[in-house]
């Protein structure tokens, strides 16, 4: 009987939710090899007179070790997270990028005559440069192991890979929505409290935008609010998560920031310079699925004048986009030497 | 109890690690020995589950180091010094390793104490020097109070002092029962801690032996004899001798007589009868350096050739110069400039082929090597190759 087979008895059942897939993949291949190849070293061992376990020389620990689960990959990770400053860094200058440029602009607006965006909308100039930060942050997470060698000393503390990933990718996850959520949510007080009471053109009354203005005020509908607030924290933590999987690939800092600007910024400069007529669907098509496009839909201005779209269905898009890499990354993560 | 069984691991074309069959036993030190580039670190890796083998397997008290349900509470392991993220404190760093395992916050004061680190526990490790690294890295190996250690070089960079701590603290630990794999590149070092040794060269087991019994199956004893200063002609006659009765003497840089391969009674007889006065005659055995580097020298990856300086004299571009090809050049991978597609591979003693100058460094040294091997002695890798023809 091999000790494999023994360890596998005395452990208790793997539990739920943890991902144990790949490993156990990895160790179905290597069965039949370790049954025969056990027995010679056990041999040995009891010719030698010495034996690996319960020998009475054999040192252990008097506290006797625990098993792990995720929960201690979560709360490590925490520890990683918040004891380096480029966490600090990144989300002090998204802050101050959303807030900063949110604030800005709605002083230079209020006052003046509305426009006929939305009331919450100029909170997307500030977002779309916070989001890079958000960005260096999710692939830094990852990436600044690597560079290090840190990911040798987490890896031997944590064999089982699947767990930290995941580990780092819900620490990660948790951190960039709450701090990006709070930061449009401020934006979008700052601008409903500055630029409700802007002038309203009488043009406005008759339009299609007469939906926005009651009792004189310009005001935001719910689905407004939501998208400005909680679906972009949403989208731009969903990037960082992306940039996270991609910086798990890549294992290179510099590498995987710059594919995340290229994902986020080259479809809609592609489709800039498309200007032949033939050329009209595929630039259409670049535009509708910019990942710039799904950030300006959630704060009710998509890129195409047309769409209608209202950035929730790009949202759920680059949800299942991400689940891919990241299942990709895992399944990487798992097989290559580090 | 580490057991290694035929473990191998190739990159491409490269073997860093052949058919390696060891074990690494509790309440002993055992040193790793071998030359840079010999496998060593690979090795390790393969232990800590951090590469995976091509062939064979490894486990760590019988288990597969990734089947550890608990891995820091049974396996501590000190890699390189500097796998730790520079911009974070060293007892933070130590914290979220502390987390990882479910190892309470109140030990990683403790172990930060153990090392000696407490004073600089908040500082960032990036300003730590090489010495500070090692001991947190050793730190973080004693964390889970493991019954298993694995050192990668300990003591690089570190002063006398933290030598002397390192070495005593492996031996307390290896004392308590645990199992203790030091690597290590020095002889010097391993014969002053460990216990046991295993060697390598090129990737492959060379020896798995106690201490004692890779002294005295290595070392070679050998006597020096010294005739009368100003009178060459004794020299002569008396190297005459004992070369015909089988023995080998070779000269030493201070006109005294290295020889080997007769007994000291021998020597004085001979000399006797051929008139020989002696002003010295004495038993010497060869150090543990010098029988580890007979051992590994075949096998050293890294061999420094003779600065001719030719370089800086003529400028011709292109050509390689004699002595620059990779030493492990493999037939399989020609290299752009490489002369040998399908030419059998250097030699182990003299790879990159002769160089002028090149075989004098060894007679000069205070004692001269044994002959190398044969030039076509069997390639250890040309077994790698065919078994896995891609």
């Amino acid at each position: 009987m091999s000790t494999q087979q023994q360890y596998q008895g005395q452990v208790p059942p793997q539990q739920p939710g943890r991902p144990s897939q790949p490993q156990q993949t990895g160790h179905a291949q290597q069965q039949a090899q370790p049954q025969q190849a056990q027995q010679v070293p056990q041999q040995q061992a009891q010719q030698h007179g010495w034996s690996g376990q319960g020998g009475g020389a054999t040192y252990t620990s008097p506290i006797p070790p625990r098993r792990t689960h995720l929960g201690n990959a979560i709360v490590s990770e925490w520890t990683k997270i918040r004891s380096v400053r480029s966490t600090v860094w990144t989300i002090a200058i998204m802050f101050a990028l959303v807030v900063g440029i949110g604030l800005l602009s709605a002083l230079a607006m209020s006052g003046g005559q509305y426009t006929g965006n939305p009331l919450l909308s100029s909170g997307l100039f500030g977002l779309m440069l916070g989001q890079i930060c958000v960005i260096t942050l999710g692939v830094l997470v990852i990436t600044s192991e690597y560079g290090t060698g840190m990911i040798r000393t987490t890896l031997t503390a944590c064999p089982q890979r699947g767990r930290v990933l995941m580990a780092k990718s819900l620490v990660f996850f948790v951190l960039a929505f709450v701090t990006t959520t709070v930061a449009c949510t401020i934006t979008a007080l700052i601008n409903s409290a500055l630029l409700s009471d802007q002038e309203i053109p009488s043009y406005v009354r008759n339009s299609s935008l007469a939906d926005s203005v009651e009792g004189g005020r310009i005001v935001a509908d719910s689905g407004e609010w939501l998208g400005a607030t909680v679906g972009a924290g949403l989208y731009v933590a969903l990037l960082g998560l992306l940039s996270l999987a991609v910086g798990a690939l890549l294992r290179h800092s510099a590498g995987a920031i710059t594919t995340m600007m290229g994902v986020v910024l080259l479809p809609l400069l592609l489709a800039m310079f498309m200007r032949a007529e033939a050329l009209e669907t595929v630039r259409d098509k670049l535009m509708e699925y910019s990942p710039l496009n799904g950030l300006g839909a959630l704060f009710g201005t998509p890129m195409l004048p047309e769409d209608s779209a209202s950035g929730w269905p790009l949202l759920g898009g680059l949800a299942g986009v991400t689940a891919v890499a990241l299942v990709v990354a895992c399944t990487l993560l798992n097989k290559r030497d580090v | 109890m580490i057991e290694a069984y035929g473990l191998t691991k190739r990159y491409g074309a490269k073997t860093a690690v052949y058919n390696l069959t060891f074990q690494v036993r509790p309440g002993a030190v055992t040193g790793f020995l071998g030359p840079n580039g010999s496998g060593k670190s690979t090795t390790m890796r393969m232990i800590l589950g951090l590469d995976t083998p091509t062939s064979g397997q490894v486990t760590v008290g019988g288990h597969a180091f990734k089947g550890l349900p608990n891995a820091p509470r049974q396996v501590g392991a000190l890699l390189d010094a500097k796998a730790v993220h520079g911009g974070r404190s060293a007892r933070n760093h130590l914290l979220s390793l502390a987390q990882l395992s479910g190892i309470p916050t109140r030990r990683v004061d403790e172990v930060l104490g153990v090392v000696g680190l407490q004073e600089v526990g908040k500082k960032r490790s990036k300003g730590f020097s090489l010495g500070m690294g090692q001991r947190l890295g050793i730190a973080a190996a004693l964390l889970g109070d493991p019954q298993v250690l694995l050192f990668d070089e300990p003591v690089n960079g570190l002063d006398p002092e933290g030598i002397l701590w390192v070495r005593n603290l492996m031996k307390r630990l290896a004392s308590e029962g645990r199992t203790v794999f030091v690597s290590s590149h020095l002889m010097s070092e391993m014969a002053q801690t460990a216990d046991h040794l295993i060697v390598i060269g090129r990737g492959q087991l060379m020896a798995d032996m106690s201490v004692n019994e890779f002294i005295t199956r290595n070392s070679v004893g050998f006597a020096r004899v010294r005739t009368p200063e100003g009178e060459p002609e004794q020299q002569e006659k008396l190297t005459a001798v004992l070369q015909e009765a089988g023995g080998q003497p070779q000269p030493e840089g201070d006109g005294a007589l290295r020889v080997t391969g007769l007994p000291l009674p021998h020597i004085s007889d001979l000399a006797h009868h051929a008139g020989v006065r002696l002003w010295e005659l004495s038993p010497h055995q060869a150090s543990l350096e010098e029988a580890y580097m007979r051992m590994t020298q075949g096998s050293v990856d890294y061999r420094s050739t003779v600065d001719e300086r030719a370089g800086l004299q003529q400028q011709m571009p292109g050509g390689p110069l004699p002595g620059q090809q990779m030493p492990g050049g493999l037939p399989g991978t020609p290299m752009p400039g490489q002369h040998m597609p399908g030419a059998p591979v250097p030699g182990p003693p003299m790879p990159g082929g002769p160089v002028p100058g090149q075989q004098m460094p060894a007679q000069q040294g205070g004692w001269a090597p044994p002959p190398p091997p044969p030039q076509d002695a069997p390639n250890p890798y040309a077994r790698a190759e065919g078994g896995d023809a891609r």
